[in-house]
C-alpha cells in the first residue's frame, strides 16, 4: 500500500493553480467581474481561516499536552509489571527491567520526532516537552531502581572486589617434612 | 558486573542441579580408564597338570594374591590384602585351594582356585617373631585330612585343608631354637624341624606328623659357628656358611648322629672370588653360590662331598627346580648376554646337556631379570616344553615360551611414588588437515548414525556402534595438545626407580624410561627415586624447547645419602642428563621463577641445612640474588615435635660453590613431646590459582580471604592417642590443629579437639583446611573445616574509592606486616574413614570446588566443598540460601551417585591427583595405588561447553534447513508482490 501510494504521488509530473490569493484589483490585467466584491470576501476568509487556525493551534496544544501524559500511563504499566515480576533475577524480571529502561531511552530519543505534527507558531510546546522528558526521566529512574533491587548495579563494595586478584606475597617459603 | 550476573546464573544453575556429577550407564569408559595392576610379583605357583587350566596363582609385593592368564595375562581373580597384612608364602593344596600365609604368618587362608573365593581363614596363635615357613605336603594324611604345616611365631602348626582347623600344634618358643626348615620327607610319618640354636649349635626335631609328639631331639655343636640360613638340598643334606663366609657346611641330618662336614670355598673354586650367597633355589642335589655377579653350581655328593659344576659369569636368576616326567628335574636359569637374555633349562642330574637354550631379544627398558619361576607344559607331539615367568629389574612381569615374550604386564605401574603432568606437543596443521580428509567419509558417517540416534531412529546394532564409536574415539588418545587441554601426559615415577609416560586419553604408555641414575651401580649402591617435578615447562618465547621434568632421587636408604637428579625429556622419554650429587637430598623446594628457557628454579636443602640452587647457571644465580632475602625455608623435624623457619644468609664456608648458600634459624615453634606429637601436615599446591581474594557473602557483604602461599596447617594428637584404635581413652587423647604462617612462623590459629584421634587427614586450598580424624567420645570419623579470613582489607568498603581505584587491595604484601586474621570453622560427622583427600583445582580458580575423599573401599568420592561451609546454620536466612548456603546437618551426605570411580575400586589407594585442563569448568581426576584410574569431572558442571553428545549434525541440518525455508519464503513474498502490481 506504501507503494503504490508513492507511485501515485510520484506520477504527479504537472498542476495548474487556480486559488487565487492576492487581494488588490490592480494587480491583476484582468477586471474583476460586475458585482464581486473583493473586500468583502476578502474580510470574510480571513476572519474564517483565523478561527480555524486559532481551532487548530488550540487542538495542537491540547493534542500536545495528550502526548506529553502518555508515558504516565506507560509507567504506571511499567511499575504494575515490575512489581509482578520481583525481585530475583530471572529472564522476565530482566527482560521487564531493560524494556523499563529502554523504552524512555528511546523515547527521550525521539522528542523532536514525538512533537514535530504539533508544531505551530502559536502553539508553545515548551510545557509538553517538559512534561514528557521528565516522566520519561522517571520512568528511567523507575528503571535504574528496578535494576538495584535486583541486585545489577554496582552501588556495593563486593562488586568492585569480587573479581579482584589475590595480593602478591613480598616472601616465599618452601620446605615441610624431610624426604624420608 | 557482567562476571556477577554470571555467577548469580551460574549460582542458581548449580543449585537447581544438586548433583549434576553423576554419570549415565552409557558414559563409562568415555572419559574414564581404569587399569588393574598386581605389583612385584615375590612368588608365583603354576597350576599342576590335572587342573588342565593354563593359570598361575602369584603373590606380591603390593599384598595382592592374584590368579593370571597364561595365555593372555589377564587377571582371573585378585585379591588386595591389607597394608600390613604382606604375603609370606603361598602354595596349592588339594589341587583346588590356594593357600597364602600372611601378616608374618599369622594368618593363612585357603582361596578356591578357579574362581578366587576364599574357602577358609585360620588365625594362628604364637608370640615370638620367626620365621614364617609354609609346607603344602603331598601324601600327608591325618584321619583323611591332608595337612598343611605352618611354622611361625615359634610354633608348628599342623592345619587342615579341608576347613583350615588346627590339628595339633607343637610349642618351639620355649625351647631357645631359631626354626630354620621344616622337612616332611614323602612316604613318612616323620616331620623334621631343623634349626640353630645360637650361632654354633645345630638341633634337629624329630616330629609325629600324626599327632604332634616329639618323637627325637638331636642337638650337635659345630664351634666355627654358622652364617645366614640353610638350605635344603636333598632330602637328608642341608647347606650353610660357616662364621666367617669361608666356608660351606653340609649337614647330614636323618641320620642317628647330626654329621657335619666342612669344604673351604677357594678350595673348590680356585680362588677367592668375593662373599658368597646362597641363592634361595631349591635344585635337588645342586647348590647355587653367587659372588658378585659370578654365579658357581655345586653339586652335593654323598657324604657332604661338593663339586663344582659350572661357573656362570653373567647369570641372573635361577629357578626352583621343577620335577616332570619320569622323575626328572628341570631349573632355568637366566643370563645376560650382549642386550639379549639367554634361557637355558637344564636338568638337575645331567648338567652337561642344555635341554633348551633359548635367546630372547628384549627392551633394555625392562633392566635385569631378577627372579625366574619355570613351568611345563605338554606340547602336541606328547614331549615336554617350558616356559618361564620372569620378573624384571622394572617390577615388570614376563612370559617366555618358545623363545618369544608371550606377554608382559607393566606392574611397575601399580607402586607409583610420585606423579607429575606435562603437556602435549602442539598440532601441526598439515598433520591433522590430512587426517581429516582420509576420515572424512566415516566421520560423516558417524554423524549420520549419531542424528539417527537423536532421532531415536537407531536400531540396537546402530546404538552398539555409537557406543563402540563414542568409547573408541581417536579423539582422545591423539598425540597432540587439545583445545580443552584434556590430553596431556603423565609423568609418574614408580618404586624401581622407572619413569612412565601415559596418555591422560587411555592411560597407554607412550614411553618408559628405567632411569640409569637410578639404577644400581658402582657410586650408588642402594639408589631410591623420591619425587618427580616439572623442570622446564616451555610456552611464549620457548615454544621450540621439549618440556622436561626433573627426577630427584638418592643414593641410600638413609636421608643424608648423596642425591640424584636427572632431567628427562617428556616428548622423547630420554635422559637429557644426570647429576650425581656430593650432597645429600633433604627437600626440594620448587621456586616461583623461570629463566629465560623457562626452566623453573629449584632449590635442594641437604642434610647439613644447605640450600643449593639448580640450575647451576649464572641467569639463575642473578634471578635468585634479586629475589634472595625474600626466600625463606621450613623443615618439619616430625619426631623432634619442632618445626623451624629458616632464612638464607651467605655462600656456603668451605667449600667453593657459588651456588651453595647458609641458611640460618630464624623461629621454632616447639610441641611439647609430653603432650603433642605432630602426625600431619598440609599445605598448598604450588600450581594452585585463586581467583578472587573476596567472597561475597549474603546482603551483598564481603569478606577478604587470607590467601596465602605460605600457609602450613599441622597437627598434633596426643603421644598416647598415637598407638592403636581404641587403646587410648577419649580423657587422654586429643588433638589440636595450627595454621602456622612459615615465613614469619606466626601461629594464626590453634584449635583443640578433645577426645580425638588420629590419622589425620588434611587437605589446604585457598584460605582454608579441611581434615578428617577420629572422634573417641561420638565414636565417628568428624570432619572439620576451618576458614581464615583476613580483617586489616575489612575496611575497604567505599564504593567511591573502590570505584577511582583507590584502594591497596592488590598491591604486594608482606607477612610481616601481620595482618589481623579471623577464623570460623565447623565440624561434621563423616561415615567413611579415609586413606586420601584431595581437592579439585581448575585453570582459573572461578569454578567451585569439590573435595575428593579417597575412601576406605579403595573408591573416590566428590564431595561438594558447600558442605564443608563454617557459615551453615540449622535456619539460614533468604539471603543466606540465595547465597547457596545449605541448612545445617550434623553429618556429610555421602551421595551414591557422587563416587567419581562409580563401579570401579582403586585397589590399594595410596593417592589422588588433580590436573586442571584449560577448559575452566573441568578437572582431570588421577588416582594411584595398585590400579589406575583417570578422569574429568565437572565440579560445577561443564557450563562453558556443549556435552560430549551435543549433536553438531542436527544444528548444522537445522541451520541448512532455516536458511533453505528463508530463501523459499523470500522467493515466494517476491513472486506474491508481482503478482499484485500487475493487478
Amino acid at each position: 500500500m506504501e507503494k503504490g501510494k508513492g507511485v501515485m504521488v510520484g506520477g504527479r509530473r504537472w498542476a495548474v493553480d487556480f486559488t487565487d490569493y492576492s487581494t488588490s484589483p490592480s494587480s491583476r490585467d484582468v477586471p474583476d467581474p460586475p458585482g464581486f466584491s473583493r473586500a468583502s470576501q476578502d474580510q470574510d476568509d480571513s476572519t474564517l481561516s483565523r478561527q480555524k487556525k486559532d481551532a487548530e493551534s488550540n487542538w495542537k496544544s491540547q493534542k500536545a499536552w495528550e502526548v506529553a501524559q502518555a508515558p504516565f500511563k506507560n509507567l504506571l504499566m511499567m511499575g504494575f509489571m515490575m512489581w509482578m515480576a520481583g525481585s530475583t533475577v530471572h529472564l522476565f524480571s530482566i527482560g521487564i527491567t531493560f524494556s523499563a529502561l529502554w523504552q524512555p531511552i528511546s523515547a527521550l530519543q525521539g522528542v523532536g520526532k514525538v512533537f514535530e505534527p504539533y508544531k505551530d507558531v502559536k502553539v508553545d510546546l515548551l510545557g509538553p516537552k517538559l512534561l514528557f522528558i521528565a516522566l520519561n526521566l522517571g520512568g528511567l529512574a523507575l528503571g535504574v531502581w528496578k535494576l538495584n533491587t535486583l541486585g545489577l548495579l554496582p552501588t556495593h563494595a563486593s562488586d568492585w572486589v569480587s573479581s579482584l586478584p589475590p595480593a602478591q606475597e613480598v616472601e616465599y617459603s618452601g620446605g615441610g617434612i624431610p624426604i624420608r | 558486573m557482567d562476571i556477577r550476573v554470571f555467577l548469580l546464573l551460574l549460582l542458581v544453575l548449580v543449585s537447581s542441579v544438586e548433583h549434576g556429577f553423576s554419570l549415565y550407564e552409557d558414559q563409562v569408559g568415555l572419559m574414564d580408564w581404569h587399569q588393574r595392576y598386581i605389583g612385584k610379583v615375590k612368588h608365583a605357583v603354576f597350576h599342576t597338570q590335572k587342573t588342565g587350566r593354563k593359570r598361575v596363582v602369584v603373590s606380591t609385593e603390593e599384598n595382592v594374591v592374584a590368579s593370571l592368564d597364561l595365555r593372555h595375562a589377564e587377571i582371573f581373580w585378585r585379591h588386595v590384602l591389607g597394608t600390613n597384612d604382606a604375603v609370606d608364602a603361598v602354595d596349592i593344596a588339594l589341587g583346588k585351594y590356594v593357600i597364602t600365609l600372611s601378616s608374618e604368618g599369622s594368618i593363612l587362608r585357603a582361596w578356591n582356585l578357579p574362581d578366587g573365593q576364599m574357602v577358609w581363614e585360620s588365625f594362628l596363635q604364637g608370640s615370638n617373631p620367626s620365621k614364617s615357613l609354609l609346607s603344602v605336603p603331598i601324601n600327608l594324611k591325618v584321619d583323611k585330612d591332608n595337612v598343611i604345616l605352618v611354622f611361625s611365631k615359634g610354633f608348628l602348626h599342623a592345619v587342615s585343608s579341608i576347613d583350615g582347623d588346627v590339628l595339633w600344634d607343637k610349642d618351639f618358643s620355649a625351647e631357645s631354637i631359631e626354626v630354620q626348615q621344616i622337612i616332611q620327607p614323602p612316604e613318612s610319618y616323620v616331620i623334621y624341624a631343623v634349626g640353630f640354636v645360637g650361632s654354633s649349635q645345630f638341633d634337629v626335631y624329630q616330629i609325629n606328623a600324626k599327632s604332634g609328639e616329639l618323637l627325637k631331639h638331636k642337638s650337635a655343636a659345630f664351634p666355627d659357628g654358622f652364617y645366614g640360613e640353610v638350605l635344603l638340598v636333598s632330602s637328608d643334606m642341608l647347606v650353610s656358611l660357616d662364621a666367617t663366609r669361608s666356608n660351606l657346611v653340609t649337614i647330614s641330618f636323618r641320620k642317628e648322629e647330626i654329621s657335619f662336614s666342612k669344604t673351604h670355598i677357594s678350595y673348590l673354586v680356585g680362588e677367592s672370588l668375593g662373599i658368597p650367597v646362597i641363592l634361595p633355589s631349591k635344585l635337588s642335589g645342586i647348590l647355587a653360590v653367587k659372588f658378585n655377579t659370578l654365579l658357581v653350581f655345586i653339586r652335593v655328593k654323598s657324604e657332604g662331598k661338593l663339586e663344582v659344576v659350572d661357573k656362570i659369569a653373567n647369570a641372573a636368576a635361577v629357578s626352583d627346580a621343577l620335577s616332570f616326567s619320569e622323575g626328572q628335574q628341570a631349573f632355568a636359569l637366566v643370563e645376560h648376554v650382549d642386550g639379549k637374555i639367554l634361557l637355558t633349562v637344564k636338568l638337575s642330574h645331567d648338567w652337561n646337556s642344555d635341554f633348551l637354550k633359548e635367546s630372547i631379544a628384549m627392551d633394555h627398558q625392562w633392566g635385569l631379570v631378577q627372579k625366574v619361576f619355570i613351568n611345563t607344559y605338554i606340547r602336541t607331539d606328547r614331549s615336554h616344553g617350558f616356559r618361564v615367568l620372569i620378573v624384571m629389574e622394572d617390577h615388570s612381569l614376563l612370559l617366555l615360551q618358545q623363545g618369544e615374550i608371550v606377554w608382559s604386564r607393566e606392574e611397575g605401574l601399580a607402586s607409583i611414588i610420585d606423579v607429575t603432568t606435562s603437556e602435549l606437543p602442539v598440532e601441526k596443521k598439515g598433520v591433522s588437515v590430512a587426517k581429516v580428509e582420509q576420515n572424512l567419509f566415516e566421520w560423516l558417517k558417524g554423524h549420520v548414525l549419531k542424528l539417527k540416534g537423536t532421532l531415536m531412529l537407531a536400531s540396537p546394532e546402530d546404538i552398539a556402534v555409537i557406543q563402540d564409536m563414542r568409547l573408541k574415539s581417536s579423539e582422545k588418545s591423539k598425540m597432540t595438545r587439545d583445545h580443552n587441554g584434556f590430553r596431556k601426559l603423565l609423568i609418574v615415577l614408580t618404586r624401581a626407580g622407572k619413569l612412565y609416560a601415559l596418555h591422560t586419553g587411555d592411560g597407554r604408555v607412550i614411553w618408559s624410561l628405567l632411569l640409569p641414575s637410578l639404577r644400581k651401580s658402582g657410586s650408588c649402591k642402594h639408589p631410591t627415586g623420591l619425587s618427580v617435578y616439572q623442570w622446564q615447562v616451555p610456552h611464549h618465547h620457548a615454544m621450540d624447547e621439549n618440556p622436561s621434568v626433573l627426577v630427584a632421587g638418592r643414593c641410600g636408604p638413609h636421608w643424608d645419602a648423596p642425591g640424584v637428579l636427572s632431567f628427562v625429556d617428556t616428548y622423547t622419554g630420554k635422559e637429557l642428563n644426570a647429576l650425581g650429587l656430593t650432597h645429600s637430598v633433604a627437600q626440594v623446594i620448587p621456586l616461583p621463577f623461570t629463566d629465560s628457557t623457562e626452566q623453573h628454579l629449584h632449590l635442594l636443602i641437604d642434610s647439613d641445612q644447605c640450600a643449593h640452587l639448580y640450575p647451576r647457571t649464572s641467569e639463575a644465580i642473578g634471578i635468585f640474588q634479586r629475589e634472595f632475602s625474600n626466600i625463606y625455608w621450613y623443615s618439619v623435624e616430625a619426631d623432634n615435635g619442632i618445626i623451624k623457619g629458616h632464612a638464607l644468609r651467605s655462600n656456603c664456608i668451605g667449600v667453593v660453590d657459588e651456588y651453595c648458600f647458609n641458611s640460618s634459624d630464624l623461629w621454632s615453634i616447639v610441641f611439647p613431646s609430653e603432650s603433642e606429637k605432630i602426625i600431619a601436615t598440609a599445605t598448598r599446591k604450588l600450581n594452585e590459582v585463586v581467583h578472587t581474594q573476596a567472597k561475597v557473602i549474603a546482603d551483598q557483604d564481603v569478606m577478604f580471604k587470607y590467601i596465602s602461599k605460605n600457609l602450613l596447617f599441622v597437627a598434633t594428637i596426643a603421644p598416647k592417642a598415637s598407638g592403636e584404635f581404641g587403646k587410648p581413652t577419649p580423657e587422654e587423647s586429643w588433638l589440636v590443629v595450627y595454621l602456622i604462617d612459615t615465613v614469619t612462623g606466626r601461629i594464626l590459629h590453634r584449635m583443640t579437639h578433645h577426645g580425638s584421634q588420629g590419622p589425620v587427614h588434611a587437605v589446604l586450598s585457598e584460605n582454608w583446611v579441611v581434615y578428617h580424624y577420629f572422634n573417641l567420645r561420638a565414636h565417628r570419623y568428624e570432619m572439620s573445616v576451618i576458614e581464615i579470613y583476613d580483617l586489616s582489607r575489612a575496611e575497604n568498603k567505599d564504593v567511591w574509592k573502590l570505584l577511582v581505584g583507590k584502594h591497596n587491595l592488590t598491591s604486594p604484601i608482606s607477612l610481616y606486616s601481620r595482618p589481623e586474621v579471623m577464623t570460623k570453622s565447623q565440624s561434621y560427622f563423616f561415615t567413611q574413614s579415609v586413606k586420601a583427600l584431595a581437592v579439585t583445582s581448575t585453570a582459573k580458580g572461578i569454578t567451585s570446588k569439590q573435595l575428593l575423599i579417597g575412601t576406605i573401599g579403595d573408591q573416590v568420592l566428590a564431595l561438594d566443598k558447600r558442605y564443608l561451609d563454617p557459615r551453615r546454620s540449622v535456619n539460614p536466612t533468604q539471603a543466606e540460601k540465595e547465597e547457596g548456603i545449605i541448612p545445617l546437618s550434623d553429618s556429610l551426605p555421602i551421595i551414591p551417585q557422587s563416587y567419581v570411580t562409580h563401579a570401579l575400586k582403586v585397589e590399594g589407594l595410596r593417592g589422588i591427583v588433580t590436573l586442571p585442563t584449560k577448559l575452566e569448568s573441568t578437572t582431570l581426576v588421577f588416582a594411584h595405588g595398585v590400579d589406575l584410574f583417570l578422569t574429568r569431572i565437572a565440579p560445577s558442571r561443564t557450563y562453558d561447553s556443549l556435552t560430549e553428545d551435543f549433536s553438531y549434525a542436527l544444528l548444522l541440518l537445522t541451520i541448512v534447513a532455516l536458511i533453505a525455508a528463508i530463501f523459499v519464503t523470500w522467493v515466494l513474498s517476491e513472486k506474491k508482490e508481482l503478482q499484485e502490481k500487475w493487478r
